[in-house]
């Protein structure tokens, strides 16, 4: 039975993933990457990790999909149209690149003989609220702490690039 | 483990469904004569000019920032919520400094006036 959530999961995120790259219109691309991030959610579902499942959700198709879809709309239409004319050197670049990574996935696949194996209890128990909880409030306390400075700066550097725009738009 | 999350596939299925039998209900049995009048965004209204997506003010994207930082510090809430009362008083001063961290950080954009939501009050 898992097996068949898997699979239909791995096909719509490869499918929306395909979608998101091929779609001309950027803001039907960023919401084909919700319908990705959304199956990758039920991916890890799969693998017990119910925390990092709900996290996908709320953080990744919620709040960073809204900076996404902020973003585009701060670009210009005529310059995001431009961006499917230029850059063919980049594109053979990232398409031989996209090959390797390919070939190397392939490669390290061909030795695993148990692709969906059992899920022990043990491995269960990592992925829960709880157990994520234990583990960040206590062995790594100070990765904790030293996220909140580094959202802090991220807060910062976006006020910093909104007034370098802002100055600039003033100078005009 | 995994028949605990059945609710939510039906709830999810439901929905895709219902969407569709709608769609397609409406297609079937509504009639169908457009002309150009009824097929204007605003049917007895202006008439839309330039382009729909239009450049937004950069206050909307400075907003949807401060909703990201404060997303993520409820997410690093939730696993202290579920597990304070085993992890004690400890936490509780990490889970503070952690906050006031980022409160600081609001702070600062307050000052700035990035929430005030006139360009001209930014004191950039």
């Amino acid at each position: 039975m898992t097996v068949y959530i898997f699979i239909v999961l791995a096909v719509l995120a490869i499918a929306s993933a395909l979608a998101m790259v091929i779609n001309k219109n950027v803001v039907n691309s960023a919401l084909f990457l919700v319908l990705n991030m959304v199956s990758l959610a039920g991916i890890y579902l799969l693998l017990n990790a119910q925390f990092l499942a709900i996290i996908q959700i709320l953080v990744y198709a919620g709040a960073i999909m809204v900076l996404f879809l902020f973003v585009i709309m701060l670009l210009n239409v005529e310059q995001e149209e431009k961006l499917f004319d230029k850059f063919r050197v980049k594109y053979f670049l990232a398409f031989l690149l996209g090959v390797a990574v390919t070939g190397q996935i392939f490669y390290s696949l061909a030795g695993v003989t148990d692709m969906l194996p059992e899920i022990s209890d043990k491995m269960a128990a990592v992925g829960t609220v709880e157990a994520v909880g234990d583990v960040l409030f206590t062995t790594y306390l100070l990765p904790f702490e030293l996220t909140a400075i580094l959202l802090t700066a991220a807060v910062v550097g976006a006020l910093m690039i909104a007034q370098h725009k802002i100055k600039r738009t003033e100078e005009i | 483990m995994l028949e605990n999350y059945f609710p939510i596939l039906v709830l999810a299925i439901v929905a895709i469904v219902l969407a569709i039998v709608l769609m397609t209900l409406s297609r079937i049995l509504g009639p169908f004569r457009p002309n150009a009048t009824k097929l204007n965004p605003y049917e007895s209204g202006m008439d839309p000019v330039g382009e729909a997506r239009d450049r937004y003010s950069i206050s909307f994207y400075l907003v949807a920032m401060e909703f990201i930082v404060f997303d993520l510090e409820v997410v690093f809430i939730y696993p202290w919520a579920v597990r304070y009362l085993d992890l004690g008083f400890g936490t509780f001063i990490a889970m503070m400094i952690f906050i006031i961290m980022l409160f600081v950080g609001l702070l600062y954009t307050l000052k700035k006036g990035t929430l005030d939501w006139e360009l001209n009050n930014y004191r950039g």
